[in-house]
């Protein structure tokens, strides 16, 4: 096993890069693929299954119908076309991750073929094509006893056997490793859209294995391609496959043959290292599923499910730009998650300034969201309370400060803006004969202040500005105090 | 220990006899003779007495849960028992004890028969004569130098030896009919789909069904009648209402048209790989046969031989389908004999090719899925059974029924008994 | 024909671990069947398509609906080899 470390002395220009993905999204369904037993993750090892998903003798396979049309929706999507007719085969190999020695998967006859996926890098968009998407159980999960060196035998929870496994299949189409990394993006960004996974990589919802070649620029033939496992992060795709093409470009430099070969991406020592060859792990000896029926997808099924598809992210997008007057890149945060787009696109209905909204989700919502679930969010602060937030700092009720902290209380209790700002006497002051008062106050305890300011510096009015918040608590109308400010100092200057 | 299981409900209902008493002379019965014969892998001595003791109590409520109540059957062993060992006659499961009853036993179970035991069996039901179990072979009871066929070999001796009063089987490729024409008895393969496989461990999907052994024929509809119809959790079972089979048989056969072929139809192949256990134990835990069975399916399956035999033989699986609809179109029932010969003797067929053979009048009926029943027709000049079979459309097995019925009734054969001492 | 190493190449697939005696006998064996097959090759199915099931039945599916799991002991019962809530199995090496 030669591992050349990356970064070689070659022309990286002397060969196009060609990259194929292949993506594994667990299904969303409540059941498994071909039984009952319940897909929560976390459970205990070993306590969600059934004769069926641990493949015990004598079982039988019943396909779950919501995963067959959460596989239609994303084929949908994904702008593939749904074969009329789709059968289920039985793919051969040993492991024991897998005890019935084959996998219930798809093969001559898969749920959808030919589609393609939008992807943008560097400000430019293109389209990668799909070849197939297909459906398929997934296996039980390995852990090895001790560490991997040392390890006599592995452990095995059956726990993930059976949950709905959709593998989407690109075609060898991304030229860089930053654009596999995009295509993962936006594929997860459509799946979690689509709400068929929740794509969460850490737990193992999507996986992602990749096919890497390079060929001479302008070469028609592919070289050979080497298939890379265990790139479960966008972080690890971008790595792994940066590595890859170091490693086989400088491999070709020195015109060392490039085998065909499955390896393993090392997220600790960031280098991809050779699986054990296989010679003979490639004949799956796939046969038609004899306990599976076809399967005959209805067009109205299909038009069903394609009436009930939401608007995806990228036409979101395009829309709050033209429609709110949002920036390309504001949008393209706000409609990452459907969740998030949804809440914004409520907000604005009660509360119509639309910059207003988005900056305050963008920083007050996002911050206090830290990564969680939105609609753990906006169940304590539905769209309608942001919005009426909002409306007391727009009429001055409230300043912009104070609103924040009025927006942490409502993450906490749950209560809407008038409430909160009512209970803590958090009306501004904007009362010109209070602020008054304290103004010459704060004048007269900073001479200093004012002594800088007549010889120029304007940063001491700030400074002023500061104080007289201070002592009113953060209420006074910033605007007021400053209109007021200016006036009294012009006096002293005249 | 020959009443066919009408007759033993009809005496529960006269209270002549108990369940209890009859369970208990079969359990007697297994443990006089069942060291000669090798019926049996288990016997559930503890949990036949219980449920017969129950099925005691319903009768005397005068409250029996059918036809089936209190009746001593037995199960080939590759019909999934909860709690109660499930081996497929193969060391690699000797000690499999599944969480689960297959349907058919949940069915039977419902229906308050009383499980003897699990028969032997071809290990993994690949073989035509029970030699090839892992445990031990079965004897024919009307000759012991004799194989009782096979694959469901015990189910069948134990019927014909009056060890049990009626069995089940699975036939794939005429594991049912063969036996049961071998034995005397007869055994029925439903249509494709009649009966829910899950539970039955597998030898080709897409072939086997489960079905019952008898007695007489009368039997083989009350049996098949408690465990046919629908299953969801078998995808190919097939959703048809079930007839009462049998009120059908009354009906007589004025009006059905009988096919006799001249000639039979083309052997098939079986390419279907048996699921396996872990690696390292897989050579020690598989006998010849199933090694051989696994290295020839893996073959037919392997890159570049698909098209050449398992795509072949679908297609030619095609065609014999289509000759069975374009015979069917001309006649009601077809009636050819189940074997092309009697219960041959231990260790005689040592080539597999030879033995394989022996599927050849079963075996189309398989793969066209169509129901197939065997009736003992008479005696070869050694005294040994010969099987005579009726095949029928899809799903006909009521006029497949009545004409077996109809025969039995016209024949004198079933009056004949092994002698067994 | 199938040649030896057919027939070592199909025991590797399939994990049997045979002997050299076993492996010659499979030839043989293999080879009878496979030329016994030659009457089904020979059978004219230009244009046939393939039966992989005996019924016609097409689109059995399940609602997706969760039934009871089976009990965590009753499904490690069969276990050769366990290790608390967890199967036990032989390291299988990865690199
Ligand atoms: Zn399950």
């Amino acid at each position: 096993m030669a591992v050349t470390p990356p970064g070689a002395d070659v022309n990286p220009d002397r060969y196009e890069v060609v990259i194929g993905l292949e993506v594994h999204a667990q299904l969303r369904t409540r059941s498994k693929m071909f039984c009952g037993c319940p897909t929560r993750f976390g459970a205990p090892p070993n306590s969600q299954t059934c004769p069926v998903c641990q493949g015990m003798p004598g079982v039988l396979p019943v396909v779950n119908r919501r995963a067959v049309e959460f596989g239609i929706r994303t084929a949908l999507a994904f702008h593939c076309r749904v074969n009329a007719a789709c059968r289920f085969a039985r793919k051969h190999y040993y492991y024991p991750d897998m005890p019935k020695n084959y996998q219930i998967s798809q093969y001559e006859e898969p749920l959808a073929e030919d589609g393609f996926l939008e992807v943008d890098v560097d400000g430019s968009s293109r389209a990668i094509g799909i070849q197939r998407l297909h459906l398929e159980e997934d296996v039980g999960k390995l852990l090895h006893e001790g560490t991997i060196e040392t390890a006599k035998a592995s452990l095995v929870d059956f726990n993930r056997s059976g949950v709905p496994l959709m593998e989407t299949v690109s075609r060898p189409e991304l030229r860089s490793p930053e654009e596999a990394a995009a295509y993962l993006r936006a594929f997860r960004a459509i799946v979690v859209y689509l709400d068929v996974c929740d794509g969460n990589m850490e737990e193992g919802s999507l996986r992602c294995d990749a096919n890497v070649s390079l060929r001479p620029r302008g070469a028609a033939e592919l070289g050979t391609k080497v298939e890379i496992k265990n790139l479960n992060s966008f972080r690890n795709v971008e790595r792994a496959l940066k590595f890859e093409v170091a490693r086989q470009t400088a491999a070709l430099a020195v015109d060392e043959r490039i085998v065909q070969e499955t390896r393993l991406w090392d997220a600790d020592r960031e280098v991809t290292r050779s699986m054990r060859s296989k010679e003979y792990a490639h004949d799956y000896r796939y046969f038609p599923e004899p306990d599976l029926v076809p399967l005959q997808i209805d067009r109205r099924w299909v038009e069903e499910i394609r009436a009930e598809l939401p608007e995806l992210p990228r036409a979101r997008r395009q829309r709050f730009v033209s429609r709110y007057g949002l920036s390309l890149s504001t949008s393209d945060i706000l409609t990452h998650h459907g969740p998030l787009a949804d809440y914004f696109e409520a907000a604005v209905t009660e509360f119509p300034d639309a910059k207003a909204v988005s900056n305050w989700i963008l920083s007050e919502f996002l911050r206090v969201l830290a990564g969680g679930d939105e609609r753990v969010l906006s169940m304590k602060v539905p769209p309608r309370n942001l919005a009426g937030l909002l409306r007391l700092i727009a009429d001055g009720t409230i300043s912009g400060k104070i609103a924040k902290d009025v927006f942490s209380t409502m993450v906490d209790t749950g209560e809407d803006a008038p409430t909160i700002v009512r209970r803590e006497g958090l009306t501004q002051v904007a009362d010109e004969a209070v602020l008054d008062g304290i103004i010459d106050a704060v004048m007269a305890a900073n001479p200093k202040a004012i002594e800088d300011f007549k010889r120029g510096k304007t940063a001491a009015k700030k400074a002023l500005v500061g104080q007289v918040m201070k002592a009113t608590g953060g209420k006074a109308n910033p605007a007021l105090v400053d209109r007021l400010l200016e006036d009294k100092l012009s006096k002293i200057q005249t | 220990m020959y009443q066919p299981i009408h007759e033993l409900t009809d005496a529960y209902r006269r209270a002549d006899l108990t369940p209890t008493a009859v369970a208990e002379a079969y359990l007697a019965r297994i443990d006089a003779l069942d060291g000669r014969l090798g019926a049996y892998l288990t016997v559930v001595r503890d949990e036949a007495l219980a449920a017969a003791r129950e099925s005691e109590l319903r009768w005397r409520a005068g409250a029996p849960l059918g036809p089936l109540d209190g009746a001593p059957v037995a199960l080939k062993d590759v019909l999934c028992t909860r709690g109660v060992r499930t081996t497929c006659g193969s060391k690699m499961l000797e000690s499999f004890v599944p969480p689960y009853d297959a349907t058919v036993v949940e069915r039977l179970r419902a229906a308050g028969a009383v499980i003897l035991g699990k028969t032997n069996m071809d290990e993994f039901a690949m073989g035509s004569s029970t030699e090839h179990s892992a445990f031990h072979p079965t004897r024919n009871p009307w000759d012991l130098a004799r194989v009782p066929g096979g694959s469901s070999g015990g189910s069948a001796a134990a019927v014909a030896g009056g060890l049990a009063a009626g069995g089940f089987g699975s036939d794939t490729g005429g594991s049912i009919r063969q036996p049961a024409a071998f034995c005397g008895v007869v055994g029925m393969k439903p249509t494709y789909g009649r009966v829910s496989r899950y539970g039955l461990v597998a030898l080709a999907s897409s072939l086997d069904q489960v079905g019952p052994f008898a007695r007489d024929v009368r039997d083989a509809a009350l049996l098949l009648g408690a465990v046919a119809g629908h299953d969801r959790r078998d995808a190919t079972c097939i959703q048809a209402p079930v007839p009462d089979y049998g009120a059908e048989l009354s009906k007589g056969v004025a009006g059905l048209t009988l096919g006799l072929p001249d000639e039979y139809f083309i052997d098939g192949m079986d390419p279907d790989v048996e699921r396996a256990m872990e690696s390292r134990t897989r050579a020690a835990g598989f006998g010849a046969e199933v090694k051989r069975r696994i290295m020839l399916g893996t073959y037919a399956l392997s890159a570049g031989y698909y098209d050449a035999y398992y795509g072949k033989a679908q297609s030619v699986r095609t065609l014999v389908r289509r000759e069975f609809a374009a015979a069917f179109a001309r006649v009601d029932l077809i009636v050819a004999p189940t074997t092309p010969n009697v219960a041959f003797k231990h260790g005689e067929k040592e080539d597999p090719l030879s033995m394989y053979l022996n599927d050849v009048f079963t075996i189309p009926g398989n793969l066209a899925g169509i129901p197939g029943i065997s009736v003992p027709c008479g005696f070869s000049v050694t005294g040994l059974p010969i099987g005579l079979q009726v095949l029928g459309r899809p799903l006909d097995e009521p006029r497949l029924l009545r004409a077996a019925y109809a025969y039995e009734q016209a024949t004198p054969w079933r009056s004949r008994r092994p002698e067994l001492t | 024909m199938i040649e030896r190493t057919d027939v070592e190449h199909v025991a590797r697939l399939t994990r049997l671990a045979l002997t050299e005696a076993e492996l010659e006998r499979m030839r043989e064996q293999l080879n009878s069947i496979l030329a016994h097959l030659d009457t089904l090759r020979a059978v004219d199915t230009e244009g046939v398509e393939p039966t992989s099931h005996a019924v016609d039945v097409v689109n059995v599916m399940r609602e997706d609906e969760v039934e009871p799991c089976f009990p965590q002991d009753a499904m490690l019962a069969n276990a050769p080899d366990r290790s608390g809530e967890l199967f036990r199995v032989p390291r299988i090496l990865e690199d």
